[in-house]
């Protein structure tokens, strides 16, 4: 992680995962930023770590549960209040063709 | 002008009927009139329903401990009423069908919402400047920035358009504008309160305060903002304290922890070194004992901050996608991954996109042990490091930020000296404790500008904090002072 | 298949199956995992949907303690470990029908892990399928390309009422060996959620969806071995289909290695219905990089002995456990046994019958052939018949006692599904008792011999079948005799004279 140079193809491939339709010149523009702050950031490979439990919360907390119990939904017309485009009661999106990937699974 | 522009004097004075809810709200609204157009704080007025609240107060309809108060709302905080655009326009036309908690907790408590106030775009920076619609400029001197990203809170507040207001801090967003601002600026440990409607920067690091001109209008507010809420499950259930009742008692044996590693910090204007050295010979005048501590990893800090931030954000701001709600491409697109990724590229300004960068990045295969999992370790060192220098004081003492008010424009050029600015603050989130800001001078000069003192204090430690910044507060003016804006 | 695909040389002689399933079960809680809105399957579009279904910005998750407790006792009936500690993690891909554009769930700490499972085949033999984990995660919502009804449109429609739907992703080891196994497990696991109670385990209604991973291993004409490529097939959700779609993607696999030599690639394929046949969907070379990380919003869980005790005393007896216990303890047959242990109810209501004192394999017998003939014709479930297990105790004491015959017995059931009462009481009112007193049967078959010498001559003439007529016309005149102790005395008193 010493040499953290980020290249313009990584920024590229990145974005692609970002879903983020960047121009060339946005893309190079941010080759050198991230560069620099993945750079600077590199700092935490220096610290030992050995032994230590990431901390992946603020606070040691466990089981914070809810009860089984229905509560109201939506009204519809809430629920499609910002939609940008809508058809009836369904969100609306462009055509989508099979081969991409599944929904959860 | 408000006859009254303190939280707690105002409520009183609501409350004796000194002067009415309507009066005091409409002062808010002409004062908004007046002066907003050179602050620019806030993104959405909420002027007929306020007066229609403010009525509400003073036919005895609504009651509580903030009734009849008119204050203003970080726009990343979800209201059904009106819009709330986290400063994007990916979110510009948002209505929330939902009340965050803590709006709810608020409304409960009688308060009269003036408006949602200006931030940086969705939390992320220290000036305003990476607001999609406007920077907002503080009080003290419109050239000049008033802090973020919850600078639209501390301005209104510092330019007398509302008698409190609430903020939100990710990594210094509450306490960094306090101390640009000239005024109080609380974060509170992490579950202290309620996240349910706090618009999703940093899960994590997250947490809701208030701003206010001295330190018992922000008491007053956490005993109303505090608390457990079932649908915020990283909420702590534990009691919440009357935060005002020993609020005045000064703390006996009081130690003070200074951390070597605070002194050391680059880029520390001499002033800001200069006021908070002052109010250090305060504390020990008032009878505190000094105590070094060290605080060894803090200069890991930012660095761990800017992964686990930009790593939970990537995730939290992936729902905008142009599908559900928020902006959508109104070019002609050929599949939906166009769709998605044009509607994001257009509605995320500069600022957002860097760090979903930097964060998709950290996380993509490969690299998520490097970063991500390592920036946890680290994160538990701050901690530790925090526990360890708690057992031998009460507070830690720092600047809040190394400089006062910056120019606009002045560091937007380089990302990365920007984040540098959060030194002092970063750590608070990370570690999860609480963190105050409060005004402990001015530098000189033509147009004084205020200087912020940090206290840190232990996991749920904000009752013993609060007295701490009290006891300062109480021997000093700085609190007093307002901008003269009527003569600018 | 041999012939006409030989080319170059290669020739399946033999081969194995390995299929590995990953099984998706919509758990049936009130609400949804991680919110309050009802998880209602099905309904009106986007009508199950509050702001945190939707993904609205600044909503937060909360765990639903039922779900977790489904998942563990899926995970106990599984006889998987359950994690002391797990967490949450956040999934990323961007899909319309996913509405946070991340999933939640589990990736290297599940619920529940390393259990197994014991297949029990129609011809008795057992297979043992190794259970590899079952996490919990959130489902998501629906991303339709045709209109409600089927008509054409020319944009995708998405309804998110599923979105949020507790979902519990069971995932095997590759220990499924045929086509017939793999439908068999399904139907097994249908079973055992079912007997839970934790989901509806409708497959038509997608309760539970299907994804067979499978590969074979080729044995050539030289004995040498040829592993195929994984494939996986997604989204089955009927047996049928699951069996049909596994059977064809053997043949295609093996075909393929014959053909063109080719062990294919890693890849997801889908089922046709029309065509039959498997297609494929993707190549799985270019991984899709999920970004997981731990859900910072959600606490994690911890699971102690005394939850685990709890959960095991609501699950009860297993059915497994049940049908080894009714053909060793209580010496029912294999069939029967299965059958009755196979649903909570059944077993239950069985239990109950002999727990009111009816003899094993008579309650058995009764239940297996009237209950379930009573519960048919009504249309209900064997509880919901109207008729008390304590009935059916009564009944195979009335047998048992030769108070009745086992022939009368369906004219009870009959009256008393219209009419609850006293078996023995309703016996004796339909003129159902037996006369089981000696000196009335022997007076009977005395006044019956000195009627008919024929038929008796008949049967000392070694005419054995005559034995029937014989006791017939002994009953003719001597209503509500038992029938069995007539033919006895009988017997004796031919024999003996």
């Amino acid at each position: 992680m010493a040499e953290q140079k980020i290249t313009l193809d990584q920024v590229r491939h990145v974005a692609k995962l970002s879903r983020l339709a960047l121009d060339e010149s946005r893309l190079e523009k941010f080759s050198v930023q991230l560069g620099s702050i993945l750079e600077y950031v590199a700092k935490i490979s220096e610290v030992n770590v050995t032994g230590i439990e990431p901390m992946a919360q603020a606070l040691p907390m466990h089981n914070v549960f809810r009860e089984d119990i229905v509560e109201p939904s939506l009204p519809l017309e809430k629920v499609l209040q910002n939609a940008p485009d809508a058809d009836g009661p369904f969100f609306k999106v462009p055509k989508i063709i099979g081969g991409e990937e599944d929904s959860a699974g | 002008m408000l006859a009254y522009d303190t939280l707690l004097a105002a409520r009183d004075a609501v409350r004796s009927k000194k002067i009415s809810s309507v009066e005091l709200t409409r002062q808010a609204l002409d004062r908004i009139d007046k002066i907003e157009p050179r602050i620019l704080a806030f993104n959405s007025l909420f002027a007929d329903r306020a007066l229609e609240q403010a009525k509400d107060v003073d036919a005895g309809k609504r009651t509580g401990p903030l009734a009849g108060v008119p204050i203003a709302l970080k726009d990343n905080l979800c209201t059904s009423h009106g819009t709330t655009t986290c400063s994007s326009r990916m979110l510009e036309n948002f209505r929330a069908p939902y009340d965050a908690t803590i709006v709810k907790k608020l409304e409960a408590a009688g308060a009269v919402i003036v408006g949602k106030t200006n931030l940086d775009e969705f939390a992320m920076g220290s000036s305003t400047e990476n607001s999609a619609f406007k920077t907002t400029r503080n009080p003290w001197d419109t050239a000049r920035v008033p802090g973020g990203s919850s600078g639209g809170s501390a301005a209104a507040l510092a330019a007398g358009m509302c008698c409190a207001s609430i903020g939100s801090d990710t990594g210094g967003s509450i306490r960094q504008p306090a101390s640009l601002c000239g005024v109080v600026g609380l974060k509170p440990t992490y579950g202290r309160v309620s996240r349910y409607g706090l618009v999703a920067f940093a899960s994590s690091l997250d947490q809701i305060g208030p701003f206010g001109w001295n330190v018992p209008d922000c008491a007053l507010l956490m005993n109303v903002i505090s608390g457990r809420d079932p649908k915020d499950a990283t909420s702590v259930d534990q009691a919440v304290p009357d935060y005002l009742k020993q609020l005045d008692e000064p703390l006996k044996g009081l130690r003070i922890g200074i951390a070597r590693e605070y002194q050391l910090a680059a880029g520390m204007d001499p002033q800001v070194k200069s006021a908070v050295d002052a109010a250090t010979k305060k504390y020990q005048e008032l009878g505190a004992q000094l105590v070094d501590v060290s605080l060894p990893h803090t200069e890991y800090g930012i660095a761990a901050y800017y992964v686990i931030a930009p790593c939970e954000a990537s995730s939290n701001l992936a729902r905008y996608d142009g599908v559900h709600f928020g902006h959508r491409t109104k070019d002609p697109v050929k599949d939906i991954i166009e769709l998605f990724s044009k509607s994001r590229a257009e509605g995320f300004g500069e600022e957002v996109q860097r760090r979903i960068m930097i964060g998709t990045y950290a996380l993509s295969s490969g690299y998520y042990d490097a970063y991500y999992l390592r920036a946890l370790k680290i994160r538990a060192l701050i901690k530790r490091d925090f526990d360890q220098a708690f057992e031998k004081c009460d507070v830690i003492l720092c600047p809040t930020s190394p400089t006062p008010a910056f120019k606009a424009g002045e560091k937007t050029g380089d990302p990365l000296q920007m984040y540098l600015c959060d030194v002092f603050t970063v750590t608070c989130n990370i570690a999860g404790i609480a963190g105050i800001s409060l005004p402990c001078g001015f530098t000189t000069g033509p147009k004084p500008l205020p200087i912020g003192l940090q206290l840190l204090g232990p996991t749920f430690g904000e009752e013993k904090l609060l007295r701490i910044a009290r006891m300062y507060e109480l021997t000093t003016d700085w609190h007093k002072r307002r901008p003269s804006l009527e003569t600018n | 298949m041999k012939g006409a695909y030989f080319v170059e040389n290669r020739v399946c002689k033999s081969h194995k199956v390995l299929v590995g399933m990953e099984v998706h079960v919509q758990l049936s809680t009130q609400s949804k995992m991680f919110t309050g809105a009802a998880n209602g399957f099905g309904g009106e579009p986007n009508t199950q949907v509050d702001e945190q279904v939707l993904g609205l910005p600044g909503v937060l998750p909360v765990m639903n303690k039922r779900a977790v407790e489904y998942a563990i006792m899926v995970g106990l009936a599984l006889d998987c470990k359950i994690a002391r500690h797990t967490k949450w993690d956040r999934k990323s891909y961007y899909y319309p029908d996913l509405p946070k554009n991340y999933q939640i769930s589990q990736y290297d700490l599940p619920l529940c892990y390393e259990g197994a499972f014991e297949l029990v085949r129609k011809d008795g033999s057992t297979l043992k399928i190794r259970i590899r984990r079952a996490h919990l995660e959130e489902d998501a919502g629906k991303l339709m390309h045709e209109a409600p009804g089927g008509y054409a449109i020319d944009f995708s429609i998405v309804d998110l009422n599923r979105a949020g739907t507790p979902l519990l992703e069971i995932v095997t080891e590759p220990d499924l060996s045929s086509p017939q196994d793999v439908a068999l497990f399904g139907q097994e696991l249908q079973k055992i959620v079912q007997f839970l109670g934790v989901s509806h385990g409708l497959m038509q209604m997608g309760h539970m969806r299907f994804e067979p991973n499978i590969n074979v291993h080729i044995t050539d004409q030289n004995g040498q071995v040829h592993k195929t490529a994984i494939t996986e097939i997604k989204n089955l959700n009927s047996f049928s289909v699951l069996e049909r779609a596994t059977a064809y993607e053997v043949q295609r696999q093996i075909r393929q290695w014959e053909e063109t030599g080719s062990l294919g690639r890693k890849s997801t394929y889908g089922w046709d219905e029309a065509k039959g046949s498997t297609f494929l969907q993707r190549e799985k070379e270019e991984a899709n990089d999920y970004r997981y990380f731990p859900d910072p919003d959600l606490p994690p869980v911890e699971v102690d002995d005394a939850w685990i005790a709890e959960l095991k005393g609501q699950i009860g007896e297993l059915p497994a456990a049940r049908r080894k216990r009714y053909v060793d303890a209580l010496g029912l047959s294999a069939t029967d046994a299965a059958i009755l242990a196979s649903d909570r109810e059944t077993g239950d209501f069985y239990e109950a019958a002999i727990a009111a004192g009816g003899d094993a394999r008579r309650v058995s017998n009764l239940i297996l052939s009237h209950g379930r003939r009573i519960a048919n014709e009504k249309s209900v479930t064997l509880k919901e018949i109207g008729i008390a297990p304590a009935r059916f105790a009564e009944v195979a004491g009335l047998i048992d006692q030769n108070k009745i015959s086992v022939s009368s017995a369906g004219t009870i059931f009959d009256k008393l599904r219209e009419k609850d009462g006293a078996a023995e009481q309703l016996a004796a009112e339909l003129g159902l008792t037996q006369v089981s007193d000696t000196s009335a049967i022997d007076a009977a078959i005395d006044a019956m011999i000195a009627a008919n010498p024929k038929p008796l001559q008949d049967y000392r003439g070694g005419k054995q079948s005559a034995m029937g007529a014989l006791v017939g016309m002994v009953m003719k005149n001597g209503k509500g005799l038992n029938p069995k102790m007539v033919q006895e005395a009988l017997k004796r008193k031919l024999g003996g004279e």
